[in-house]
């Protein structure tokens, strides 16, 4: 019998069919793929939310119907999940999907046009805007939603009130202050024990707009930290333990003794995590809290194009580091019905979903700056 | 049965070759899998080592949203973690190993060795999720600080210590390679005839000296194997690292500082990254499997080597 | 082992006579001491986690627990982690389905028809590199292979699985079937049976208690994986049956998005979903041992 000779054939003929599925690996690898699908690409998280908090109060006389997609900034996520669910409540032919991807990803999705809306904390630059208007034919607007506080929450047994003024902020995420019970925190916070402990920075280490308020802040009040670090939505951090989004932020200062971290107001809160009172630019120390935040944007001016900061505000009461969030639309999009049920969305978020922003710890917007936004809104139109 | 009826007709002959077909098409499609997997991620990854050229690797500088890509703190961080894994697990499963091997009454191995074997079959994010919350807390933070204090001179313990720094990660990576290293070099052990042991005891050795004498040189080759087994798994290791290595993109000296690994920053940012960023991750991918497959391959030369003995 | 002497052969002449026998004695004492605080060292761990799981894990376990998904904010109370158990009951199945064939065939090859032959001993010697692939690398693959294609899913999940799984499979059957015994081949070829039917009906059976102990550890060892799964699966809040086109969670994606959030709530489902989890693998790899040690007394 041939039985080796049979054996050495299927070997070579298997050898041939290896080397043929490789070439054709190689083939298609190379020229696939250009496109890569990504976590914010897909239908992630809650897109189709329902909440439990009130019911939608019907703002549309005609029954709207349309499918939406928005990805962007994480900061405003849980609120805009909410906002979405009880719109779709009172509108169940409206599907809104918002993928919280951070605010770089928002910008670029919406320049691609891969979404129909985008989200981010900090409002675009001119070339973003040149860019997106290339691609989208139209004018972009920055609807403004909230305002949200970035607060620094911390880690200290047994300590509820910390007090830290913006010298010593800065000096600590830049690393110069590194145990608790440095002179300049013992100075800020007479009768208050502080721990021989070293100082564990947290920061966000993905892309995030609340990244961009903080160290927008800190450009504000610090020129070492303007010229070492700087502001964006992610920065080369000179110390510190990364977390992914504001959550993670959240949880290494939890899990973390002697740490402090930034995160939204809303994250700090419902970990129950303490936070520190803030030397505002009118030199009195204060708390952070819906109020508060409110008070930062307070005697503002803002543009006509509503690209505005409310950082360091120079309020008695506000505290310091407070960034609005936007929603960027076109002026002129595609299909009538996306566009009538986005202005109702929008509309009605800004009117009848104050409510749920204040329960979550957002400030909504001042009256005067929902005025300035709604006009905006109304001004969008189908091509 | 029916098998001669078949085998006079010709179909035993056919169902034999198409069974032999089967198999071998079975076996060779391992060996497609693994090429194709090195063509596809290359690829993949391709116009991101195109565009970061050298720096790719030689660069610390992460940031994806301006589009650069330098990924040497994260190999950094793999490989400093797996040595602290190293430095810890290897002489813990020597000890154990040995124990097993040598020392223990025949009930108690099987407990013991049972227990060892149950801590290899914890999933790794069983080991993350029990490291952030028991771990860091008990252990790691107390020790980070001890040694920040006292050892603080040494570069390698400055503070500010962190618990969630190379050396949580290198912990916790200990004792998910600790079962693995002891299991291999238990079998190891397990080979030196009793002839060799008797032969010391008999020159009148300590049992000390007849493990230094008669089985440790033995089994040189299959510990150094099953240590690298031990690196290659730690170097991969994932989700238990992601939790515990503090994700900080910087090379520092200080092993009680945060860090970030391959592996690791490939798990955490997955989810946000779009576009070079992706390509950027795949790319680190292809790099920790170069990693990998250079140490597991020495080390199965090594045990191979040892097997033949 | 600081010092291993050179030479594998018992000294026959000199055994440290040199030194005081006081010394030796201690330098004994001193390194059993050393080998039990390293066994010590090495159970504390194992009786920290199986405690700690348990304790914690319960508190929150309850019929809710494992009969609902999600809430869709790791805020919400309630709810549990039904939409991981059943994305991974359904992707290690999967991956059970496409990699036990395979596995078993390919060791098959190995064993059976390729002793001498080169392409046998290249698939041995890649299957054990596929061993030590990465897992999060096995996870990049598929992304860039299917998911490109065809999205985030439970068919990639399972896809990843069974790369993962098939080379523990094709290793621990391979090493079952080079230990039945020859006889009993020759026994079946001497009745006239052709060689598919021999392994067919003769040396998978026999081999049958140590290859389902290697595939139940592959089993285990796919339902613990997270990183993968994070690159193919993806993960999603709600409960799904969908094997393409949607995303689908896992226990230990769930149990690692609880690991990284600061919610009371979220923190106590992980607890809950680990002790689920390591019920799960703790069961296949006990299960595992327990046929193995069978088989081997009936050997």
């Amino acid at each position: 019998m041939t039985e080796k000779s049979g054996r050495k054939r299927l070997a070579a003929f298997l050898a041939v069919a290896l080397l043929l599925v490789v070439v054709s690996g190689i083939v298609a690898a190379g020229c696939g793929g250009s496109d890569l699908p990504s976590a914010g690409g897909t239908d992630t998280t809650a897109s189709t939310a329902t909440s439990t908090t009130g019911v939608a109060t019907s703002t549309s006389e005609a029954t709207l119907s349309a499918n939406l997609n928005g990805a962007g900034a994480t900061f405003p996520e849980p609120l805009y999940v909410e906002w979405i669910g009880e719109f779709q409540i009172a509108n169940p032919d409206v599907t809104i999907n918002y993928q919280g991807i951070g605010s770089g990803g928002g910008i670029e999705q919406f320049t691609k046009l891969t979404v129909d809306f985008g989200a981010s904390d900090a409002p675009m630059k001119d070339e973003e805007i040149t860019a997106a208007e290339a691609a989208g034919g139209a004018k972009v607007l920055h609807i403004p939603t909230v305002f949200g506080a970035v607060v620094l929450a911390y880690n200290l047994d047994g300590i509820d009130e910390l007090k830290l003024d913006p010298d010593t902020l800065a000096a600590i995420f830049l690393g110069s202050i590194t145990r608790w019970n440095d002179a300049k925190i013992i100075a800020l916070n007479p009768g208050v024990t502080l721990p021989d402990k070293s100082i564990q920075v947290v920061h966000r280490s993905d892309s995030s707009g609340t990244t961009n308020i903080f160290t927008g802040y800190l450009t504000q009040i610090s020129t070492e930290w303007a010229n070492k670090v700087g502001k964006g939505k992610e920065v080369q951090w000179p110390v510190g333990i990364g977390g992914q989004g504001n959550d993670g932020v959240a949880a290494v200062v939890q899990q973390q003794a002697g740490s402090i971290g930034y995160v939204e107001l809303s994250y700090a809160t419902e970990s129950g995590l303490a936070m520190t009172i803030l030397k505002n630019k009118a030199g009195n120390f204060v708390t952070p809290s819906l109020e508060s935040t409110s008070a930062a944007a307070v005697g503002v001016t803002f543009p006509d194009d509503l690209r505005f900061s409310v950082s360091n505000s120079d309020g008695a009461q506000a505290y310091p580091i407070v960034g609005a969030t936007w929603i960027l639309v076109f002026e002129k999009m595609k299909g009538a019905a996306e566009v009538e049920a986005l202005k109702a969305w929008l509309t009605w978020s800004l009117n009848g979903g104050t409510a749920i922003a204040q329960e979550l710890g957002y400030a909504p917007l001042s009256e005067e700056l929902k005025a300035l936004t709604l006009a905006k809104i109304d001004s969008i139109s189908s091509f | 049965m029916s098998a001669r009826s078949w085998q006079r007709k010709g179909v035993g002959r056919k169902a034999d070759s198409l069974f032999a077909i089967m198999a071998a098409l079975s076996g060779v499609l391992i060996l497609l899998v693994l090429a194709y997997m090195v063509i596809s991620t290359t690829a993949t990854a391709l116009p991101v080592f195109g565009s970061q050229g050298i720096s790719f690797i030689a660069g610390s500088e992460w940031s994806p949203s301006n589009g650069q890509f330098g990924i040497l703190a994260f190999i950094y961080g793999t490989v400093v973690t797996s040595v602290i894994a190293l430095v810890i697990a290897v002489p813990l499963s020597l000890g154990v190993s040995l124990f097993l091997t040598e020392y223990s009454p025949r009930r108690l191995r099987g407990i013991i060795g049972y227990a060892v074997d149950l801590l290899a079959a914890v999933p790794s994010v069983i080991y993350g999720l029990w490291g952030v919350f028991i771990l860091l807390p008990l252990f790691l933070q107390p020790t980070a600080d001890f040694l920040s204090d006292n050892l603080g001179f040494i570069p390698i313990f400055k503070g500010p210590a962190s618990g969630l720094s190379y050396f949580g990660a290198g912990v916790i990576l200990a004792i998910m390679i600790t079962p693995i290293i002891t299991s291999l070099c238990r079998e190891v052990f397990d080979t030196v005839p009793n002839a060799d042991r008797q032969a010391a005891y008999a020159l009148g050795a300590t049992k000390w000296e007849m493990i230094r004498q008669a089985v440790l040189p033995r089994g040189r080759a299959g510990v150094v194997g099953a240590t690298m087994l031990g690196l290659g798994r730690a170097l991969g290791e994932t989700i238990a690292v992601a939790l515990l290595i503090g994700s900080s993109v910087k090379v520092d000296t200080s092993v009680l500082s945060p860090g970030y690994s391959m592996a690791a920053v490939i798990a955490n940012q997955f989810q946000e990254a779009t576009g070079d960023h992706i390509r950027a991750l795949v790319g680190i991918g292809v790099v920790l499997f170069g990693l990998t497959i250079i140490i597991n391959m020495g080390a199965r030369a090594l045990v191979w080597r040892f097997n033949r003995v | 082992m600081d010092r291993w002497a050179g030479s594998r052969i018992v000294p026959g002449v000199c055994l440290r006579e040199c030194k005081p026998a006081r010394r030796r004695v201690w330098r004994n004492r001193r390194n059993t001491t050393l080998v039990l605080l390293a066994v010590g060292l090495t159970l504390i761990p194992v009786i920290m986690i199986l405690y700690q799981i348990t304790a914690r894990g319960i508190a929150t376990m309850d019929w809710e627990f494992l009969t609902s998904s999600m809430p869709f904010s790791f805020r919400r109370e309630g709810g549990g982690f039904l939409n991981g158990l059943v994305g991974t009951a359904i992707m290690v199945g999967l991956a059970s389905a496409i990699s036990i064939p395979l596995g078993i065939l390919a060791a098959v090859y190995i064993v059976e028809y390729g002793k001498r032959n080169w392409l046998a001993k290249l698939i041995r010697f890649f299957s054990d590199v596929m061993a030590g692939v990465p897992s999060v690398f096995v996870g990049l693959f598929v992304y860039t292979a299917l998911v490109i294609q065809f999205g985030f899913g439970a068919l990639m999940g399972a896809a990843s699985l069974a790369i993962i799984m098939l080379p523990i499979i094709v290793r621990s059957t391979e090493e079952m079937l080079k230990l039945v015994p020859h006889e009993l081949k020759d026994a079946s070829y001497a009745l006239g049976a052709a060689k598919w039917q021999t392994i067919m009906r003769v040396i998978l059976p026999s081999a049958a208690p140590g290859i389902s102990t290697g595939v139940m550890l592959a089993v285990g060892r796919a339902a613990g994986e997270t990183a993968p799964l994070i690159l193919t699966a993806l993960g999603s809040y709600q409960l799904t049956a969908k094997l393409w086109g949607a995303p689908m969670s896992s226990l230990t994606l769930a149990i690692f998005d609880g690991a990284r959030n600061p919610f009371a709530a979220g923190q106590a489902r992980a607890w809950a979903g680990a002790l689920e989890l390591l019920i799960i693998v703790l069961v296949f790899t006990v299960v595992a041992r327990v046929v193995a040690s069978r088989s081997r007394i009936s050997r």
